[in-house]
């Protein structure tokens, strides 16, 4: 009961930072930081993944409907949140029987660094790829895909080091 | 059966994000074309009261460069009265208008701009304006600058406005001296610089000309202003583009003007007759 708590806070604490703060920062004019992702990160690393692919299309579908792009943001979460399975098999070298006593937490800097990196860079890819929808002005895709990336990394970075339970 | 229920089970999360994802594409797709946009977009009324709030706590910020745009608009609004009055105290025959209704054209409505993009390659805005205050699809919206773009979906109170700044939008404009047209579009590099496309060849213009609207279409009126030529191509080619400079500044837009021509209806019937 505390952790659905805990997530339905965290959804909608992330859609409404993401739709009213984040999408305004614009650093030179195009550099964003799409902080939502976190949710995937977050969610709890669980055997059945159908709730966290439905709330990730959700949460990429609400932020979406605030940001007049159809249906972009779902698109790439919920890619994101598919492949986090995989990501995560391969980066903690863990089987699915270790989820129940494993957090993010816990891990060396390097793995969980290793884990939002590769996670981040797919999810903005596809995103800037889709806001784009030609290709016609790639080489615009790439920067914004890594300078986006690197902003959404020292937000996440910063917002777990200030936030982190360990003191 | 029995193989087709173990492919189900064995792959279930695959298939149910496929399902999703192409939900999903379908909504980024139908977001694409211009009347089919009509499901997710910031027009909806929860989507649309947040944002009024949330302008309601910055428009502070911004109160005096929009003061400095009223007083500018006015001041023009001013000079133009001023003209007006000396032509018809000049004149010898006086104009008598009875019912100043019958022959309005256009009629303006006025709101405010609660959402504004400009970094995407396809950028809406919203506005606190919707069909109950008269704003339907396809109605210019302008600010005293010049233009902004045109309305393309309305829910009973807030629409959403396809901004100049967008790949798919297309309007005539032509040259404030002489009568080459051209349509305006958007190459998505610079959110201050638009392009004149299709323009005659034997066009003569220089930097620094001025860009108005071409009042060849229902939705603009004309001379509406645009922006100035900011460079000459060095070569001719077949598309002859040249790069506008905009005289609005797109990443600082506060109120607006929502244009509604109320001859759309008259001469879009007229058109619509078969040529024998």
């Amino acid at each position: 009961m505390n952790k659905t708590l805990y997530l339905t806070f965290l959804f909608f604490f992330l859609l409404f930072l993401q739709v009213l703060i984040l999408n305004n920062i614009l650093l030179f004019g195009y550099v964003n930081p799409y902080l939502y992702i976190v949710f995937v990160f977050l969610f709890p690393f669980k055997k059945k993944r159908f709730s966290l692919l439905t709330l990730s299309f959700l949460l990429g579908l609400f932020v979406d409907f605030f940001s007049n792009s159809g249906g972009i943001h779902a698109f790439a979460t919920l890619f994101i949140a598919f492949i986090r399975i995989y990501i995560f098999r391969m980066v903690f070298q863990k089987t699915d029987t270790d989820f129940d006593f494993f957090t993010l937490e816990q891990e060396p800097f390097g793995k969980i660094f290793n884990f939002t990196v590769i996670l981040t860079v797919v999810h903005h890819f596809i995103l800037f790829s889709l806001t784009n929808f030609s290709f016609h002005n790639f080489s615009n895709v790439i920067t914004n895909t890594l300078l986006s990336s690197i902003f959404t990394l020292v937000l996440y970075f910063l917002g777990s080091f200030i936030f982190s339970r360990k003191q | 059966m029995q193989q087709l229920i173990f492919f189900i089970q064995r792959y279930k999360y695959f298939l149910y994000f496929l399902l999703l994802q192409i939900i999903a594409l379908v909504l980024i797709i139908n977001n694409h074309s211009f009347h089919k946009s009509k499901f997710i977009n910031s027009t909806n009324s929860i989507t649309g009261t947040i944002y009024s709030k949330t302008n309601a706590i910055s428009e502070y910020l911004k109160l005096k460069s929009q003061n400095e745009i009223l007083s500018e608009e006015n001041k023009k609004l001013k000079n133009k009265l001023a003209k007006y009055q000396l032509i018809s105290n000049d004149s010898v025959r006086n104009i008598v208008v009875k019912d100043s209704i019958f022959n309005q054209q256009y009629e303006y409505i006025n709101g405010k701009i609660l959402k504004n993009e400009f970094h995407k390659s396809y950028n809406f805005l919203t506005i606190n304006r919707g069909e109950n205050h008269g704003v339907q699809t396809e109605l210019a919206v302008v600010n005293s600058k010049g233009i902004i773009g045109i309305t393309d979906d309305a829910s009973s109170s807030y629409a959403r406005v396809q901004s100049i700044l967008n790949r798919n939008s297309k309007i005539n404009a032509r040259f404030i001296k002489n009568n080459f047209f051209g349509s305006v579009t958007w190459n998505t590099k610079d959110y201050n610089v638009v392009q004149l496309t299709d323009i005659p060849r034997q066009a003569v213009y220089k930097v620094g000309d001025t860009i108005i609207t071409g009042g060849k279409s229902t939705i603009f009126p004309e001379g509406i202003l645009i922006g100035t030529v900011m460079d000459i191509p060095t070569k001719a080619s077949a598309l002859n583009t040249i790069n506008i400079k905009l005289f609005n500044d797109m990443s600082n837009l506060g109120y607006v003007y929502i244009i509604k021509n109320l001859d759309k209806k008259e001469i879009e019937n007229l058109e619509k007759t078969p040529d024998e």
